[in-house]
């Protein structure tokens, strides 16, 4: 058994069941209604009934944050589970719940648990994502965009990164967009589109930002003995990492350098890996710096080579280190990171059809929030 | 129209900034038990969790840590002013203000410019801090001591 007392969690829990919604604009779906509608589907997928589950986990709609969303999920599955939470790491969220999922699992106090997000800001409220207020707002500072544009100016000056290589996370990930009939934004854009696009925070440009998107997506988390006699293979939960910063950026001593490095550091350990056994990454790229930073904070090329590491095609499809093979956030869907789980979920499953990372065994996945503000990795394999 | 932009809330914790900002004097908190600035302004120190603190005057200098440029704008308020930036100054002392920059073009400014403090009365109540460019001020450890 590969279980250690360090790493209690270690190989013996299985992500069983990934479903999702469409994404776009969906209009006369509250955001509810998409929780639910990519719990049943993740279930559905896992060939397991909503009577199997006790414990209900969400993440709050970033549109409308509220008390007891999970209780209200959980209403609307028609279900009186055993566990309901919902965690608040914004977008690193996800992970935190299929941690908390574990935890409780290896408590007893549950056995099949599901994690879900939806959330309808196209159609709904997009003021969280303008938001104004703070003092800041007085000097014009508002808005997602200016934190990540101020962190992208910072980098450039410690570490020469080119525009170019911003552009060639865009690249890649409308590329593998073109190829996942569920993506937002299907066609793929060139090195003049992207230089054409207007700033919207100088230096981020239209395509250096993640879309706003109505959808859900979910997983079902169960035990490894539990995941015996399901529908599908199970992929297994190899390594699991969290590290906030937890800081406004005027209090955040190092803009360059995110809660990625100590996260995955913990995830890797944990699963007994190094960045040369991965096969494909599921990377949060809400902004195109993000996978940048992400990708030198997990070692697989040093601080300030993460502009030329995702240049040439090396993240692309085909290429040594396929990033974000669904189209990321800034293609497929800008939720904030529950459909990276589910896709590295596919690839493991050799189910991803057109975008398939061929013999794909192990796959890694970032998810942040805030401004870099939380993070959380989760390394999954086909294998146990 | 004249659309006015949003203002900062004027608390007890931060009062005492704004006072110093409207009589074109700069002062933070600084911790009374460990030395260190205190900025944003709060009840703790964030540092060693001590809750005394006295507003000490600062030098007003400091360097650009980063800056964006809004093409975009976000309120209405700032629809005119489009282009306009938007900067992070570190003081000499450490502590670090979103700002504007003033004085010169938005493609003059650079990580690493030195910058000093200009206060612009916005309200009666409310003098915005922005930075403006200087010739190179003393080192930085120069200026503390």
């Amino acid at each position: 058994m590969p279980t250690t007392a360090k790493w209690p969690f270690r190989r013996r829990y299985c992500i069983v069941g990934v479903g999702n919604t469409p994404y776009g604009k969906l209009p006369g779906w509250s955001h509810v209604a998409l929780n639910v509608e990519a719990i049943r589907r993740a279930l559905d997928d896992a060939g397991l009934t909503k009577n199997q589950v006790d414990g209900v986990l969400t993440k709050a709609p970033t549109s409308d944050f509220q008390m007891l969303y999970s209780a209200r999920v959980s209403q609307a599955l028609g279900l009186s589970p055993k566990v309901t939470a919902t965690i608040d790491q914004a977008g690193a969220s996800n992970i935190g719940l299929i941690w908390y999922a574990m935890s409780v699992i290896e408590a007893g106090m549950a056995e099949v648990v599901v994690c879900s997000y939806g959330d309808n800001p196209l159609t709904g409220s997009r003021a969280a994502y303008r938001r104004i207020g703070g003092d800041e707002a007085a000097y014009g500072l508002m808005g997602a965009p200016a934190g990540y544009a101020l962190i992208t100016r910072r980098y450039m000056a410690e570490f020469g990164l080119k525009p170019e290589q911003l552009a060639a996370v865009a690249i890649a990930c409308r590329k593998h967009a073109a190829l996942n009939p569920n993506a937002q934004f299907r066609e793929p854009i060139t090195i003049e589109d992207y230089f054409n696009s207007r700033f919207v925070v100088e230096p981020l440009r239209l395509y250096d930002c993640c879309p706003i998107t109505d959808g859900g997506a979910a997983v079902v988390v169960t035990s490894e003995e539990r995941a015996r006699d399901l529908k599908k293979p199970p992929v297994y939960i190899l390594g699991v990492g969290q590290s906030h910063p937890a800081k406004d950026l005027v209090l955040r001593e190092d803009w360059t350098t995110s809660g990625a490095r100590e996260s995955g550091r913990i995830a890797f350990e944990m699963a007994g890996i190094t960045p040369k056994d991965v096969d494909v990454v599921q990377l949060y790229d809400c902004f195109t710096i993000v996978p940048i930073i992400t990708l030198e904070d997990y070692g697989f090329c040093q601080k300030g080579e993460g502009g030329a590491f995702v240049e040439g095609g090396r993240i692309e499809l085909g290429g040594e280190l396929p990033m974000n093979t669904s189209g990321g956030l800034l293609a497929e869907t800008g939720m904030p990171g529950m459909q990276l789980i589910v896709e590295a979920v596919r690839q493991l499953r050799g189910e991803a059809g057109p975008r398939q990372v061929p013999d794909a065994k192990i796959a890694v996945v970032s998810n942040q929030g805030g401004i870099m503000t939380t993070h959380a990795t989760l390394v999954l394999g086909r294998e146990r | 129209m004249n659309i006015e932009r949003p203002l900062p809330e004027i608390t007890d914790q931060n009062r005492s900034f704004w006072e110093s900002a409207r009589a074109g004097r700069l002062k933070l908190q600084r911790c009374r038990d460990c030395g260190r600035w205190r900025y944003p302004p709060a009840h703790h120190c964030y540092w060693c969790l001590s809750e005394e603190a006295d507003w000490e005057p600062v030098s007003g200098r400091g360097t650009v840590y980063s800056f964006v440029v809004f093409h975009q704008a976000f309120h209405p308020a700032f629809k005119d002013r489009l282009p306009y930036n938007v900067a992070v100054v570190e003081l000499v002392e450490g502590p670090r203000l979103v700002t504007n920059i003033v004085g010169c073009r938005n493609d003059e400014i650079y990580v690493g410019m030195p910058v000093e403090a200009v206060y612009e009365p916005l309200t009666e109540e409310v003098t915005l801090v922005k930075f403006r460019p200087v010739e190179v001020w003393e080192r930085a450890d120069a200026v503390v001591d």
